[in-house]
């Protein structure tokens, strides 16, 4: 065994590329949690085709994941890769731009033979691992097909099983490259496994193999450790946003004490919620696989005027045909809320990259003058907290409610200190029963301007709703010019009026005054905390300020604006939140935009800020 | 959570009683005068507490319905009543759901909620009044108006084929497939109370004049000098007999319906065709009895009362079963929901 140097790194970006049927998402979601079990701090994105099965070996093809892990707070999962694992020729190709300087490739020489080079496009007779282009960086090249083969050749498995293992050679090497106990993941396929033996004993087989090979071989000299990071003290898991939008969404359930009702038609990036909600019916959970997404909201308005907590999941194009139903759910002062898991647009677009372009859609995509509260999530696991907020506004002001996530977030990872059932709060529908000798109003208002609610099965309480225009209180047809004035600006001043119920918005981090502060929605809230920390370590007046409240906004909004010299709205669209600023409050906000279908990197909106501050 | 009354005994309340504060709006001699009369006679007999009575409407003259019936109800939007009262139904499956629909509004804008909602066979009384026109927008033809149809917008005729919606309900696989018409009061609150009665998706299709934009679309059947001549009045068990004096029937011969003149030598009744109302088969050939007077093909009788019945599963029922199930086999507990399978400490 060579001499073992040990080196302790603060923080490691690892991107792990290869063919879609590679199995790169499950070694890089098995290096993820087995990262977080051991206490590091870290973020993750993984980056598929849109295709089921893009043509094999193509660039197309290349699936990815990407993993920021550190010994310090992470926010975002990084810019440039220190490690990329490239399993082929276009897994190269494809991140090859991504790895810093003097970062690590590992490549798996069986994906670089002729046919996936020509298949990447290299011109004829040019391997990158054989032509020295690669001389800026740290090439380590395995036979990971050979190796994994020869692992295996008493299994008794056919060659297409035992080549589905060699994703397990990959990280098993990484777990010794980076110090990393093999138990967790020895775990989760026993488990995954439980039914076939013979599959399992490859598995494990493989992984040990991948482990033994960096510590036998001679050629790695040096093995890497990562301590764990200091984060608030508690009990962690690690989550994606899509299932915390779901955990979220049954914890409201619960905490209202309203079965849910989610009816969704599938669509990318948001059929992962149907499908975690699907498996928690225990939880007196109802998922509803309607014919489209116009039935979806439709089933919900149903669900909703039943007495449920009703939610309704789905993406940008799925947004705009629910458009009609939203404004019934408007008209008729019903609960229910209303998920857009972002991606790239217009029409199809982009379905499996990120974008934050559907805000105008979310504030105006309906016809007529019909406001709805708008509420976006910043990160993996505050989906959790966000959409347990837009049921609770649902259910308090009777009314829809848009709560808007991205591709970025929906399929990202954090850890989570998850919180306590006991500790949510809970909230309550504003049900009601007959009074004696009283005409029942169907549309008498409360101090939130909230009208009751009266689900069919009620006694004495019998009455219509419908979308045409409601007379105040009665609820019955009115086309009284008068009124129908009136009631716009009622159900304008409901909406806004619950900026009362809301938190006041804070500064994430810097000053309440200064020079620039820095205005985030949703998903770009990792970029902006890193770079603003980083700004202000560079001694830049800026702070940062994340806002989860968008329509209505919280009440000291214009306030904290007016306090600073510039503001900066970093947006993955071309400056939709801008102009709503902008609009609302006459401040000549400066946009930073980004429509690639990526995220935005810290040194990106660190850039814009030192130009700015300059 | 439920704040339903199952009242034990038949709950006490008039046809008066189900009629609301608001003035009805329909055209004067609009046949959904008839078809409101009916239905406000029909509901209190069912036996079911008023408060679990909802109507569901879409958009269209018909879809003002709900208005007027005082139940709980919902005017929705163009073609989407059928997607609503589903998402009702299947949390609520123990209120009394209706669908008061037209043919543009389930068989053009809401052609796809219309067989979703056959094919999962909610127990949902649809009651689709065909008028063959868009009468709401001021007369355009509609999915069941005829070929060659002048109006405001085909003013050179339509090039359209129109729907069957019989057997268009027959191919979702509907599970009881009815037609009445608005001018035979009888006929059509016995057909009210079958699809009360049956335990899943009832469509009932219901012949209905707009006196303004199609008068006399559906003369011939309706009025007493040709009803008897075009159309039939099918009834399970019973031989398929029509004619001013009862003289025709229809007789099977294979697969091919033939017309006959009965207590003739060739023919007596007990050759005629008899239905049964459980016949998927003969259902579908019934429902083909659909033709207008064209030269050189055989003309049928149009036939009224139930084509087709299906014992099938509802819907909802399984839906609700599944979370019961998924109860009795795992308790909720929402701490452990959030822990989930792997955790770590700091501090």
């Amino acid at each position: 065994m060579a001499d073992q140097q040990q080196e302790v790194l603060d923080r490691v970006i690892i991107k792990f590329a290869g063919d879609s049927g590679d199995g790169m998402q499950l070694t890089g979601t098995q290096f993820t949690n087995t990262a977080a079990l051991l206490g590091n701090d870290l973020s993750t994105f993984p980056d598929f085709p849109a295709e089921i099965r893009a043509p094999q070996g193509t660039i197309p093809g290349v699936s990815g994941y990407q993993l920021h892990f550190g010994s310090v707070n992470i926010f975002t999962p990084g810019d440039a890769c220190d490690v990329l694992v490239a399993m082929n020729a276009a897994a190269l190709k494809a991140n090859l731009r991504h790895l810093r300087k003097g970062g690590t490739i590992i490549a798996n020489t069986d994906g670089f033979d002729p046919k996936n080079l020509r298949l990447a496009n290299y011109p004829d007779g040019i391997n990158p691992l054989q032509d020295g282009s690669l001389e800026g960086f740290r090439l380590i090249t395995i036979d990971v097909t050979k190796m994994t083969r020869a692992a295996l050749t008493e299994s008794g498995l056919g060659i297409k099983e035992i080549d589905r293992a060699k994703n397990m050679f990959v990280l098993g090497f990484l777990y010794w490259m980076y110090n990393r106990e093999m138990v967790h993941t020895e775990n989760f396929l026993k488990e995954k496994f439980t039914k076939k033996p013979d599959v399992l004993d490859a598995n494990l087989k493989v992984l040990r193999a991948g482990y033994n090979f960096g510590d036998t071989s001679e050629t790695f000299t040096t093995r890497y450790t990562v301590h764990p990071a200091p984060m608030p003290p508690g009990t962690y898991r690690n989550i994606m946003g899509n299932q915390a939008t779901a955990l979220g969404l049954i914890a409201a359930s619960q905490k209202c004490g309203l079965e849910l009702f989610l009816g969704s038609y599938p669509i990318t990036p948001a059929s992962d919620i149907l499908h975690d909600l699907s498996k928690y019916k225990n939880f007196g959970v109802h998922t509803y696989q309607a014919e489209d997404e116009i039935a979806a909201i439709c089933a919900v308005i149903g669900a909703a005027f039943g007495g449920k907590l009703a939610v309704t999941t789905s993406s940008g194009p799925g947004i705009a045909l629910k458009g009609e139903a939203m404004g019934l759910g408007i008209m008729l002062e019903l609960p229910m809320v209303i998920i857009n898991v972002q991606r790239g647009g217009p029409s199809t677009g982009l379905p499996t990259k990120t974008e934050q372009s559907d805000l105008f859609q979310a504030m105006y995509g309906r016809n007529g003058e019909a406001p709805m509260p708008v509420i976006a999530a910043k990160s993996p696991a505050d989906c959790f907290e966000t959409v347990f907020e837009a049921c609770r506004i649902a259910i308090e002001s009777m009314t829809p409610v848009m709560f808007l996530s991205d591709g970025y977030i929906a399929n990202g990872s954090e850890p989570w200190r998850f919180p306590q059932a006991a500790d949510l709060q809970p909230f309550k529908g504003n049900f009601v029963s007959a009074k004696d000798g009283e005409k029942f109003l169907p549309y008498k208002r409360d101090e939130r301007l909230s009208r009751p609610w009266a689900i069919p099965g009620t006694k004495d309480l019998e009455h219509r709703i419908g979308g045409l225009e409601k007379q105040h209180e009665t609820g019955n047809i009115s086309y009284d010019p008068e009124n129908h004035e009136f009631m716009v600006r009622m159900r304008e001043a409901k909406v806004a009026k619950i900026a009362d119920h809301i938190p006041l918005q804070t500064i994430d981090n810097g000053n309440e005054k200064g020079k620039l502060l820095v205005i985030g929605w949703g998903s770009t809230y990792g970029a902006i905390k890193a770079a603003v920390k980083d700004a202000r370590a560079k001694g830049y007046d800026v702070s940062h300020a994340q806002l989860r409240h968008l329509n209505p906004f919280p009440k000291n909004l214009g306030e904290i604006l007016y306090n600073f010299d510039q503001v900066l709205i970093p947006e993955m669209n071309t400056g939709q939140l801008r102009s709503i600023i902008r609009d609302k409050f006459m401040v000549p906000a400066i946009g930073l935009n980004k429509i690639k279908g990526m995220p935005f990197s810290t040194t990106e909106v660190l850039e814009k800020i030192e130009e700015l501050c300059k | 959570m439920s704040a339903v009354t199952n009242a034990p005994e038949s709950p006490k309340f008039t046809s008066k009683e189900l009629v609301t504060d608001q003035e009805v709006r329909w055209c004067p001699g609009c046949g959904d005068y008839s078809i409101l009369k009916q239905v406000q006679t029909v509901v209190p007999e069912l036996g079911i507490p008023r408060e679990n009575i909802v109507f569901v409407s879409g958009i269209g003259c018909s879809s003002r319905f709900p208005y007027y019936m005082e139940t709980y109800g919902m005017h929705s939007i163009h073609g989407r009543a059928a997607a609503i009262a589903s998402g009702l139904k299947s949390v609520r499956p123990e209120l009394s759901v209706w669908m008061v629909s037209g043919d543009g509004d389930s068989l053009s804008i809401g052609g796809n909620h219309f067989i979703h909602l056959l094919r999962r066979n909610f127990d949902i009384n649809l009651l689709l009044f065909n008028n063959e026109i868009y009468g709401l927008t001021k007369g355009q033809y509609s999915p069941t108006s005829e070929e060659g149809k002048i109006t405001k917008s085909t003013p050179m005729g339509s090039v359209d084929h129109p729907f069957n919606p019989i057997a268009l309900a027959l191919g979702a696989d509907g599970t009881f497939v009815a037609r009445s018409m608005d001018r035979d009061p009888v006929h059509l609150k016995e057909m009210l109370r079958r699809a009360h009665g049956h335990k899943g998706t009832s469509f009932l299709e219901i012949y209905q004049n707009c006196n303004v934009f199609n008068d006399g679309a559906f003369e011939i059947f309706t009025e007493k000098a040709s009803k008897k001549e075009e159309a039939i009045f099918v009834e399970n068990g019973k031989p398929l007999v029509f004619g001013q004096n009862g003289e025709k029937g229809i007789k099977l011969d294979g697969f091919k319906p033939v017309i006959v003149d009965i207590g003739t030598d060739q023919n007596s009744i007990n050759d005629l065709w008899v239905h049964d109302e459980r016949d998927r088969v003969k259902a579908g050939i019934l429902s083909r009895f659909f033709d207008r007077h064209e030269e050189g093909k055989p003309h049928y009788p149009r036939p009224f009362g139930v084509f087709y019945v299906e014992d099938r599963t509802r819907y909802e029922d399984r839906f609700n079963e599944q979370v019961e199930q998924a109860i009795a086999k795992k308790a909720p507990d929402l701490d452990a929901l959030l822990r989930g399978r792997e955790t770590w400490v700091i501090g």
